[in-house]
């Protein structure tokens, strides 16, 4: 797994690739929290080059969203969401919880 | 296959149960659900039944029989009764959002039969089977 963060005017762009679980998990955590502390609740995730994501990584992202959403502050949404990953999210009861977009430009855009 | 109950031993767990799925003719979506499933599966096993434990490890076993895979688990941590575990509310809002149980609830929702027995003396196995197609 790996996670770059992109710092636009209006949001961050975090792009993670590769394999979320838990052994992986706590750095893309990491990643989430460390925007946050700088002040940033506005974060767009690319999951375009994301390969497989567990509960590790869904608790992650709701844990983010919760804190981005606070105080009406921001938002975390999902960009580029795979088939696979996008079912699971479904199982999961997860869709509703975030918006998705098909591209980073337009999620950056949104905010 | 023993492998140590660490979370960086997931990613072998999920191939070595790929490659027989692969073998035994699944398509690529029931792979990505046999996939989670087990991974599901080791997590709660590396996180609750050895909790606090450093040196463990666990058996994983992986077949087809006929065209249904049939993936166990076995480990001899502490008991685990999934009755426990309450059901998530997938429904809540995002600020009543639990996020413990999910691991079970996606393991029942991807396979067709999810069973676990536990036993002071074998320790917990888990039996999980998906059929093809």
């Amino acid at each position: 797994m790996e996670v770059t963060t992109q710092e636009f005017k209006h949001c961050d762009l975090i792009k993670v690739t590769g394999r979320v679980d838990s052994s992986t998990a706590p750095a893309f955590s990491k990643a989430l929290d460390k925007a946050n502390e700088n002040g940033h609740f506005k974060i767009a995730i690319d999951m375009s080059e994301l390969e497989y994501m567990s509960s590790a990584g869904f608790r992650a992202l709701l844990a983010s969203q919760r804190n981005c959403k606070r105080y009406n502050r921001g938002e975390l949404v999902l960009v580029a969401v795979p088939v696979r990953i996008r079912e699971a999210l479904e199982l999961a009861g997860f869709t509703e919880l975030f918006k998705t977009f098909d591209d980073p430009i337009t999620a950056v855009g949104s905010f | 296959m023993t492998f140590p109950a660490q979370f960086e031993f997931l990613d072998e767990i999920r191939e070595f149960v790929a490659q027989i799925a692969r073998e035994g003719g699944f398509n690529e979506k029931e792979i990505y659900s046999l996939q989670l499933a087990a991974d599901e599966a080791a997590t709660n096993i590396i996180e609750h039944a050895y909790k606090g434990v450093s040196d463990a490890d666990f058996d994983v076993a992986c077949d087809m029989r006929g065209d249904t895979l049939v993936i166990t688990m076995r480990d001899t941590g502490r008991p685990f009764n999934p009755s426990n575990i309450k059901r998530p509310n997938l429904t809540a809002d995002l600020s009543e959002r639990k996020i413990g149980g999910l691991g079970l609830y996606l393991m029942r929702k991807l396979m067709d039969e999810v069973h676990y027995v536990s036993s002071p003396i074998t320790g917990n196995l888990l039996t999980m089977t998906k059929r093809r197609g």
